[in-house]
């Protein structure tokens, strides 16, 4: 294992009253890549501008490659820290060549045109060296932006909400491109996003931000499957829930008794993804078809138990046709997740 | 990535220099702080060397120059002169305003233009033209004497010093009104005409509320500059202020009844200031929608027609076409009488170094300021922002007194030189180099400075090579309005500059006083070019403004 490149702890950050970070605490490690999510509001711009020195936290420790940043009594201003930056805007210098650009960071002991080249090469412009930033398409200006970042060579790389200006047509492009680069450089990698599906699909690990606190960090398969609570399995997808009971690690609920990896006794909730509901067409099912969207490679269905309550059932294109007030039996994938009431 | 920052790695973090340690990027550096906080000392230097000057005097004989009638006359004289000034202004201006954007006037673009125009004549060279065209054995009574026309009703006084006032100053709420009506949507009008208003009606009822903060806006210059307005009512012979005060000055004998007065003025100033921000606060309800809007359908004068070309070629006759052709005679009477149009090259010269040098001072005094009041705002640097804001509110001969009694007492190196009188420039025109200089950062987002800090550069490497190279085009406009403004500045000039130290500015007072009109002439004219490319770069300005 890598050594641990970022270490954050009980970070907290108020602005005029408001309590923006509020103890976030945070480990990476080198040539990670690790995606802050959240929805909008949450803290996680401000943790990423508390990374870089942008603001001074209220509380809290910072330390970068093992050297303390910020802490009590020390502040590192940003211009010493050996953090890149990628804005969400961009902020390329509008009065600099694209080469100038890429060229401002680098230390004045270092072949800078050398590195520039090197730097956008990397990223595949080194065509475009001589021209203006407002000459670039959008996609290329963010690929300066990132050249940009790295060419100083920093410890730490941070993307604020890297795609967000950028149309659906190129986002998915750009966003393979960007993480190749960025894999190739063996970057350390800190990106924030509100989007779950850019999240889940680039990072090593994803974080999930809440009310200005950490809720969850994990592998992006790990944090779909095995949500921490409620509020991040709703987060990152369509979630079921349904009443239950728990003994001999089973749960008892109105789908029967189901395995489940929980290890807590008492009432507790069912959580499970559409996709792992799979139905049945039984004239004698427990539960019946309300409506149904077809979307070509996938379809959702939305089916009425007998109590009363609704389940989402994600089936592919071609698992069946259904119709609503078709009556259908419930069959569970996979094993569950329980959360104690 | 494995390589490490040589510059991080050699950081040894308990010796941080004392400019940065715990100093967070949100606070801004030392150096911003001591330059605005210097700039801002020195912009209100005059008005409080002023106030120790005049509460030396003494309480007593404070409160005699205070009571004194001849006090009351020349305060009720200037507020007058302002207030009737201010309004005639606001007739003009608005009528001609609603002609030229929302009738079918013949020729409106043309009338528009015309009357846009005298705005670039310096009210003290168009009160010279005045005079020289109709008072006592000028141009328009040579040409009635044929006719049997002894005596015209005297220019001097007071209805001179309202002619010439608002024929030059009227242009500012005229500006500011068609700006306001070329962004009202026609279909609020359309609106309360559906609902049963006659035009006139929903002229009173709902464009003149939608108008008023643009008629406050340009009201609130044309009084302020009534006010500050020394050259015009000094030529017409109109007790204001700023006579009296240069009197009193020259009197020499007290000179503690001309500091009293000079704050007396700067109290009516601030005053009128107030007063236009109560009013603003109010008005601000009304500000019409943003946005293109669509043209308004033009009002048909019909008839109308007539009268309303004759106001506009009235004003224009007198505003615009009776300066340019005075000044033309002179410059043509002069040539052809093979006198000596008598422009020495140091004149021109003085006036440009000495604009050019405010110009410069003043571009390098807005940056710390302006920086700090958008960079980090909060209540100091908004305050120093205000404090240096305050040349808006001191008329020039307020500032020069000033200087001259701080000059003799404390700084008699600088007394008689032409560095107080470039400092005089500097804090009187500083709000129009920030003014600008604030327009272009508003336009430069933050984000840039924090990419430049990102990698690796210090605050002040940031200011140098991002923040001022990206408002460079603001800075220059706010050095050419400097600069502009001050070749055209008369009383600080006329008491400030050095023992035979003469101006474009002073040459026409000087020559005017002695009625050798057509020596005046040529640095009219001159004048009169320097503040047509003035008043373009400032409308050029605005219109970028509002375009963004």
């Amino acid at each position: 294992m890598n050594s641990i490149a970022i270490r954050c702890q009980h970070l907290s950050k108020k602005f005029s009253g408001v309590q923006a970070v509020d103890g976030v605490t945070l480990n990476l490690h080198e040539g990670h890549f690790l995606a802050l999510l959240g929805p909008s509001g949450c803290g996680k711009t401000t943790t990423l501008r508390l990374l870089a020195g942008f603001e001074a936290p209220d509380e809290g420790e910072i330390a970068i490659g093992g050297q303390v940043v910020n802490g009590p009594g020390v502040f590192v201003p940003p211009e010493r820290r050996s953090v890149g930056m990628v804005f969400q805007e961009y902020a390329l210098f509008p009065h600099l060549s694209v080469a100038d650009n890429v060229a401002y960071g680098i230390p004045k002991e270092i072949d800078k045109k050398e590195r520039v080249h090197e730097a956008l090469s990397l990223v595949g412009l080194a065509n475009v060296a001589t021209r203006m930033p407002y000459e670039l398409s959008g996609g290329q200006q963010q690929r300066v932006a990132l050249a940009r970042a790295m060419a100083p060579r920093p410890q730490l790389i941070l993307l604020d909400e890297p795609f967000s200006n950028l149309d659906a047509g190129l986002r998915t492009q750009v966003r393979a491109e960007v993480r190749q680069i960025l894999r190739k450089a063996h970057a350390t990698v800190i990106f924030v996003t509100h989007d779950q599906e850019e999240a889940l699909s680039l990072a090593d690990e994803v974080a999930v931000m809440m009310d200005g606190h950490i809720a969850q960090t994990d592998t992006p398969q790990k944090l779909y499957r095995h949500p921490i609570n409620k509020q991040v399995a709703t987060f990152l997808g369509n979630a079921n829930f349904l009443p239950g009971q728990i003994s001999n690690g089973q749960v008892t609920c109105e789908l029967g008794r189901l395995p489940t990896s929980g290890i807590h006794t008492g009432p507790v909730e069912v959580m499970l993804r559409p996709e792992d509901l799979l139905l049945v067409p039984d004239e004698l099912g427990a539960a019946e078809i309300v409506n149904r969207e077809y979307f070509g490679h996938d379809q959702l269905i939305r089916v009425r138990l007998s109590s009363g309550s609704q389940l989402q059932s994600r089936l592919l294109g071609s698992e069946g046709d259904f119709y609503p007030g078709q009556r259908v039996g419930l069959k569970v994938r996979d094993s569950v997740v329980i959360y104690p009431v | 990535m494995t390589v490490t920052n040589p510059k991080l790695s050699n950081t040894t973090f308990g010796v941080q220099s004392i400019w940065t340690r715990n100093r967070p990027i949100y606070r801004p550096p030392l150096f911003l702080w001591l330059a605005a906080l210097t700039v801002a000392v020195l912009a209100i230097l005059p008005l409080g060397y002023l106030i120790i000057r005049a509460a030396g005097a003494g309480y007593e004989k404070v409160w005699n120059i205070l009571l004194r009638p001849r006090t009351h006359e020349i305060l009720f004289g200037s507020a007058g002169l302002a207030l009737s000034v201010t309004l005639l202004s606001i007739v003009i201006g608005v009528t001609l305003a609603w002609l030229t954007v929302r009738t079918d006037l013949p020729g409106r673009k043309f009338w528009a233009v015309a009357t846009i125009l005298p705005l670039v004549i310096p009210s003290y060279v168009g009160a010279f033209t005045l005079i020289s065209a109709f008072g006592p054995r000028g141009l328009v009574q040579g040409w009635l004497e044929p006719f049997g026309v002894e005596r015209l009703p005297s220019i001097y006084g007071f209805p001179g010093a309202l002619l010439a006032l608002t024929l030059f100053t009227y242009p500012y709420i005229l500006l500011s009104v068609r700006a306001a009506l070329h962004g009202l949507d026609p279909s609020l009008e359309e609106a309360a005409r559906s609902l049963g208003r006659s035009p006139f009606q929903v002229f009173r009822e709902i464009t003149l509320p939608h108008l008023r903060p643009s008629i406050l806006a340009g009201a609130l210059l044309v009084a302020l500059y009534t006010l500050s307005d020394f050259g015009a009512v000094s030529m017409l012979r109109f007790d204001s202020f700023t006579r009296a005060i240069y009197m009193q000055y020259s009197a020499s004998f007290d000179r503690s009844v001309a500091a009293v007065l000079a704050l007396l003025l700067v109290g009516l100033t601030l005053v009128i200031l107030i007063f236009e921000h109560r009013m603003r606060s109010k008005a601000r309800y009304y500000r019409s929608s943003s946005g293109t809007v669509r043209p308004a359908t033009p009002v048909k004068l019909g008839k109308w027609r007539w009268p309303a070309l004759a106001f506009c070629s009235f004003i224009a006759l007198l505003g615009l076409v009776t300066p340019l052709l005075v000044i033309g005679y002179w410059l043509a009477r002069g040539i052809s009488a093979g006198e000596p149009l008598n422009l020495q090259p140091a004149i021109v010269f003085n006036s440009v170094v000495a604009s050019g040098a405010a110009g410069v001072v003043a571009i390098f005094a807005a940056i710390p300021v302006t920086v700090l009041a958008i960079r980090f705002p909060g209540l100091v640097s908004r305050g120093l922002e205000k404090c240096v804001y305050i040349g808006y509110a001191l008329p020039g001969i307020v500032i020069a007194l000033s200087l001259v009694f701080f000059g003799a007492n404390y700084a008699l190196f600088l007394y008689q030189t032409i560095f107080l009188l470039i400092f005089a420039y500097v804090v009187r025109f500083l709000p129009q180099a920030i003014g600008s200089a604030r327009a272009s950062l508003l336009q430069v987002s933050p984000r840039l400075e924090e990419a430049s800090r990102n990698l690796g550069r210090t605050p002040i490497q940031t200011l140098s090579s991002i923040t001022v190279p990206l408002i460079r085009p603001g800075l220059v406009t706010g050095l050419a309005l400097v600069f502009l403004t001050a070749m055209k500045e008369l009383p600080a000039t006329l008491l400030l500059g050095p023992t035979g130290f003469s101006t474009m500015a002073t040459r026409i007072w000087d020559t005017t006083e002695e009625a050798f009109f057509a020596q005046a002439s040529v640095p009219a004219l001159l004048l009169v070019m320097v503040s047509a490319v003035a008043v373009w770069l400032i409308l050029s300005q605005e219109e970028k403004r509002a375009r963004q």
